[in-house]
């Protein structure tokens, strides 16, 4: 009797064990959730090399100083706050902190990011310190040029809208990824496989041991390494060159498309977004009203001013309108569209396309277009006008060219529809918008098309998508640079049609407009153009433009340079500082002392336009307006925001767009004082707004 | 030689047997439960630095102690029974006075190297003085008045347990009715207690009209079986339908009645958690009494929370084991310390979940075999003093093995009581090796007719 009891109790038992251990999964689901972690291996991201091999980003590890408070009690903690410059209540604070956020028997941060000084002195002393803090390394990027924050861009926490948009590809919370520049256009090469380890995890959520000593764990792949076009001295030359400036260089190699130099100015030393005080300096770069976080160089339009002139002649001659002999003869103005507000030009005479390229002539290209567009060969005007925008187009204006630098804008060129909708089919012909002949009003490019349209000149009718990126070690397994090595060539313009061009464009620095970029011992062709400009409605200093190609004979380089609101010709500024960058990259070196100090004086000349400096004091004094209401009532708060919203807009859009808020209620305003039918939605947003308003009077050189 | 030969004379080799393999199972178990991969296992044996080593040194005194106990003459144990039994209550009443707090209950006496609990050894003494007062010649035990002085014996460490505030270890000695029953003890107390608990278990645990159904299954099944019995006496199958409409009122409204209107909600949602099931309340009003009443007893929320969160955890651990188990140091939840207690009251968690189903399966089977051996032992006895003690030995490990194991896996609240020879701890390992080597000894000499 007393066994069957016995016996019927462990049949219980083991029937509530079958039904616990055989029957029911679920308890090995909640065991898995709360016993295993998986833990996410970052691997290395790839570095980036220039095109002689230098490592220009790459990575390097600092410490982050990490404590466990109920490990700390009997430590030397006074030592500890001596090295650290804290007194003995900050450091309590922080032990509370620590313990608050991620309980006593987790290690937490308690400094971030150390100084090289404050680890050699940490080191020395450790073992007054453990087992309560340890160091913690950290990977970050490096940049040993400190150059190229523009194109390199950097790297920032993921949000949750990019994760949305990035299910599946295994970003967590708190991972970071590429924001701006390369970072982020090759972010899958960059960022590499990320590797799985499978942790045992106790109760209090500590991680133990290897789950099976890493059975299922996973390796970590590294990211791609990445061999650019860029010449990093050429960069740096190009940033000296450009500090206290506005604007931008770009040169590209025509042969291959290849970026060499790609400067926007102001830029930032990328150093400043991966130390300790990141936040600061982005909020900083943030509200800078220079915009030192836009890309001018694909991110800025400009209108082309007179660099639009040699287009204008390809067009010409290829169309058949003019000869290289046709002869145009400037009495002072324009008057192919009466004599009301005629266009000036600058030096009367009588010249051929050749000389008319030289010095500039508006007169002669204001015929040329005019030609083209009142060609009978077309039966109107809109005919005309979109034949001629099938040339803008092959010369890669007017669309985004594909560049691998994120951000691209797309300019613009204006079109039949456009001028059907701002002024009514049939009610506009050539002399409604005659500027554009000589690159002025409805016609906006970026520097990076500029560039791109002088390595077309140079190459003769052909040009590879300007990119950064050359080769990817490991292959391209993303197909991310095959669009790179296709040559352009959309109209099939005879060589003698540039031959001619190409004239125009030596005579220019030999003996014209833009003879500051002569260097000597090469043939350098190029153009100069003085953009006129309107800021909220108020005419600005001219921008210096100055676009080239050398050596003539065998183009090596092709470079364009903008400096925004400098006043005077582009042959003033512009012209030089390209003379210098074409120096630099064909004889390696500037050697000449006199070109030294010339490039030290260009580099010292400060020709940012007072009105940053006015903002910049307004903005000082919005600070000190402690009332935080206040700022994001003004939407400085909500841009300030250091996450990411990867896809097509950054920071930097947010703030373009702010002020085009401000700039339109200004122009509500001053509606009065501009030209009537000036309709703003032919651009992008773009930024330095000042070129908007089509200046339908004199532009010259 | 000679010597040796008439000491081990008599021994019981596979009581013997099952009691290394069961104190292996032990030391494994509570290895497996503390050892992270990293550690250097001979340096923490060696500086008792780990609970696993402490039990190895515990194991080497219950070796010793042991030994000691075989080299003892029987006659001894029932010459000392009752001088025995009042040393037994005298240290219980000493804890009264130099308790050390552990675990908030004040039983223990701290001994230097290890604190005995006085509730624990007391099992052994009151084992021996009831076996002595059933053997006197002069006990009728089918008289009230013997029955009743036995009853005193069993109440007096009961009483002492429960001011102790060790409810668990006061129920251990209602395992006294077994060796009770045996001696003539009307089979009806024991048949009733056991029915009472089961249902009221049952109540808790299973849906209250599935239970209704089996009560009634029951109840059909046995009018079955007495079906010719019934046909000559109606009066078995009135007593059948009056069992079955107790027990179905028992479970469909007394309980219910008494959850709802005797007892405080807390207390009815503190019942529940032991079992480790949800306290759901049937109205709303009720939910929100227990909110109120919450706010007053915050301790009280604190230790039922406890109690709700180790038989789910330990519920976790079992039952991720699967049939086969993770295998040995590779359970993750009895590895990350998620089981509370888990070398000592819920060590049967990490045989569950490393070693699966069929590892729980044969530790069920050797304990029943332990204990069907111990029956067979008793019942082999010429003298009532052995034959009593043994079923006494018997009825404490089967009152420990079920309702430790059945804690574990949700069948029974959590009472803190200790799987035999497994759990952790110096002071049930060496009451149960005394009471199994008593056993071994007395068996020994079984020829032989003590009193």
């Amino acid at each position: 009797m007393i066994s069957l009891i016995f016996i019927a109790m462990c049949c219980i038992i083991v029937f509530q064990l079958f039904n616990l251990q055989v029957l029911n999964s679920k308890y090995s689901i909640m065991a898995d959730e709360q016993g295993k972690f998986r833990k996410v291996i970052y691997p290395d991201r790839g570095i980036l090399y220039d095109r002689k091999g230098r490592a220009i980003l790459q990575n390097t590890i600092i410490y982050d100083l990490m404590v466990t408070p109920s490990k700390v009690k009997g430590l030397d903690t006074l030592a500890l706050c001596k090295i650290l410059n804290i007194d003995t209540a900050e450091f309590r604070k922080r032990i509370v902190t620590a313990i608050i956020k991620n309980k006593s028997y987790r290690a937490s941060v308690f400094e971030a990011l150390l100084s090289e000084e404050k680890i050699a002195k940490i080191n020395e002393s450790m073992y007054k310190f453990v087992p309560g803090f340890y160091l913690q390394e950290r990977p970050v990027r490096d940049y040993p040029f400190d150059a190229g924050g523009n194109i390199l861009g950097y790297l920032s926490e993921v949000d949750s809208s990019f994760l949305l948009r990035h299910a599946g590809e295994g970003y967590q919370i708190g991972d970071y990824a590429g924001k701006t520049g390369l970072e982020r256009s090759y972010e899958k090469v960059l960022m590499g496989q990320r590797g799985i380890e499978f942790w045992k995890r106790d109760n209090k959520n500590r991680l133990t041991d290897r789950l099976e000593n890493g059975k299922y764990d996973t390796a970590a792949v590294a990211g791609q390494n990445m061999h650019m076009a860029l010449d990093i001295e050429l960069q740096q030359l190009g940033e000296k060159l450009m500090e206290n400036k506005l604007g931008s260089i770009v040169a590209v190699d025509p042969k291959s498309g290849g970026i060499l130099a790609m400067i926007s100015s102001p830029t930032f030393k990328p150093k400043l977004l991966t130390g300790s005080e990141r936040k600061k300096h982005i909020t900083e770069l943030l509200l800078n009203p220079a915009l030192p976080l836009l890309n001018r160089s694909v991110g800025a339009s400009y209108s082309p001013g007179s660099t639009f002139k040699t287009l204008q002649a390809l067009i010409g001659l290829h169309e058949g309108v003019i000869t290289t002999k046709f002869i145009v003869t400037c009495t002072g103005a324009f008057y192919g569209c009466g004599s009301g507000n005629p266009m000036k030009c600058l030096d009367r005479g009588t010249f051929d396309l050749k000389n008319a390229i030289t010095i500039s002539d508006n007169t002669y290209f204001a015929t040329v277009m005019q030609r083209i567009i009142n060609n009978p060969k077309y039966p109107n005007v809109d005919s005309s006008l979109a034949n001629w925008d099938r040339y803008i187009y092959a010369f890669g204006l007017g669309h985004k060219l594909g560049v691998d630098v994120p951000s691209e804008k797309r300019g613009n060129i204006p079109t039949p529809a456009y001028f059907n909708k701002t002024y009514g089919a049939g009610h506009w012909n050539y002399c409604t918008f005659r500027s554009v002949s000589i690159g002025q009003g409805e016609v906006d490019v970026t520097p990076i098309q500029v560039a791109n349209e002088m390595a077309y000149i140079a190459n003769k009718g052909w040009y590879i998508i300007p990119h950064i990126v050359d080769s990817i070690e490991g292959g391209d397994k993303f197909d991310m640079l095959s669009k790179f090595k296709e040559q352009h060539k959309a109209i099939d313009i005879s060589d003698s049609v540039f031959e001619t061009v190409h004239d125009g464009m030596q005579g220019v620095v030999e003996r014209g407009t833009g003879m500051g970029a002569k260097v000597e011992g090469i043939t350098i062709c190029g153009k100069t153009g003085t953009v006129e400009n309107y800021f909220r409605g108020v005419k600005q200093e001219n921008h210096s433009f100055f676009c080239g190609f050398a050596p003539r004979e065998n183009p090596k380089i092709a470079i364009m340079c903008v400096v925004e609101n400098s006043g005077h010709f582009g042959g003033t500024y512009a012209a030089p500082i390209v003379g210098l960058m074409i120096e630099k990259y064909l004889k390696d070196s500037i050697s000449d002392p006199k070109r030294k100090v010339q490039a030290e004086a260009l580099s010292k000349l400060n020709l940012i336009p007072p009105r940053i400096y006015k903002e910049l004091r307004t903005r000082d004094s919005i600070q000190h307006v402690k009332d935080s209401a206040y700022l994001i009532e003004k939407g400085f708060i909500k841009i300030l925001k250091d996450t990411m919203g990867l896809e097509d807009d950054d920071n930097t859009d947010d703030l373009i767009k702010l002020k085009e808020a401000k700039q339109k209620e200004d122009q509500q305003k001053k509606k009065d004082s501009s030209l009537p039918k000036t309709n703003k939605s032919n651009t992008e947003a773009t930024l330095p707004e000042e070129q908007k308003m089509p200046a339908v009077k004199d532009s010259s050189q | 030689m000679r010597n040796q030969a008439t000491i081990s004379k008599g021994i019981d080799w596979m009581m013997i047997w099952l009691y290394v393999i069961l104190v292996t199972i032990g030391f494994i178990c509570i290895f497996s439960v503390e050892h992270r991969s990293q550690e250097n296992i001979l340096q923490n044996i060696t500086g008792l630095k780990k609970n696993y080593s402490r039990q190895l040194l515990f194991i080497g005194i219950s070796i010793v102690v042991g030994s000691f106990i075989i080299l003892t003459d029987s006659k001894f144990f029932t010459a000392t029974a009752n001088i025995g039994y009042v040393f037994g209550i005298i240290l219980m009443l000493a804890t009264f006075v130099i308790g050390k707090d552990i675990n908030g209950s004040k039983s223990w006496i701290p001994l230097g190297f290890f604190n005995l609990q006085p509730v624990e050894t007391c099992k052994i003494f009151t084992a021996l003085a009831l076996s002595k007062y059933l053997s006197r010649s002069e006990t009728d035990f089918n008289k009230t008045r013997s029955q009743l002085i036995a009853a005193v014996f069993i109440l007096i460490p009961v009483s002492f347990s429960l001011m102790q505030n060790e409810t668990g270890l006061a129920l251990v000695y209602f395992s006294f009715l077994i060796p009770l029953y045996r001696e003539g003890l009307p089979p009806l107390y024991l048949i009733i207690g056991f029915s009472f608990a089961f249902l009221i278990v049952a109540t808790i645990l299973v849906e209250k009209n599935t239970l209704a159904i089996i009560l009634t299954a029951i109840a059909v099944f046995m009018i079955y079986l007495t079906r010719k019995t019934i046909r000559r006496d109606k009066s078995v199958l009135l007593v059948i339908v009056g069992i079955w409409l107790l027990a179905v009122s028992v479970q469909r409204f007394a309980v219910p009645y008494i959850f709802k209107h005797v007892m405080h909600p807390y207390q009815v949602e503190r019942i529940m958690n032991t079992f480790g099931v949800d306290y759901v309340p049937d109205d709303n009003s009720t939910a929100k009494k227990i909110e109120e009443q919450k706010d007053d007893i915050n301790i009280k929320k604190l230790k039922k929370a406890k109690e709700n969160y180790n038989v789910k955890q330990s519920k976790i651990a079992i039952g991720s084991g699967g049939f086969w188990g993770k295998g040995f140091l590779k359970g993750t939840q009895t590895q990350g310390d998620f089981v509370p207690e888990q070398h000592t009251d819920f060590i049967f968690t990490s045989v569950g979940e490393n070693f699966g189903f069929w590892g729980s399966f044969l530790l069920v089977l050797i304990y029943l075999s332990f204990l069907l051996r111990i029956v067979f032992i008793a019942e082999r006895q010429r003298s009532t003093f052995s034959r009593v003690y043994a079923y006494g030995v018997a009825a404490i490990i089967f009152f420990h093995v079920t309702v430790n194991i059945c804690m574990t896996i949700g069948l029974a609240p959590v009472i803190g009581i200790t799987l035999p020879l497994l759990s952790y701890g110096g002071s049930s390992l060496l009451t149960f090796t005394i009471l199994i080597f008593i056993l071994v000894r007395l068996d020994a000499d079984r020829q032989m007719v003590l009193r």
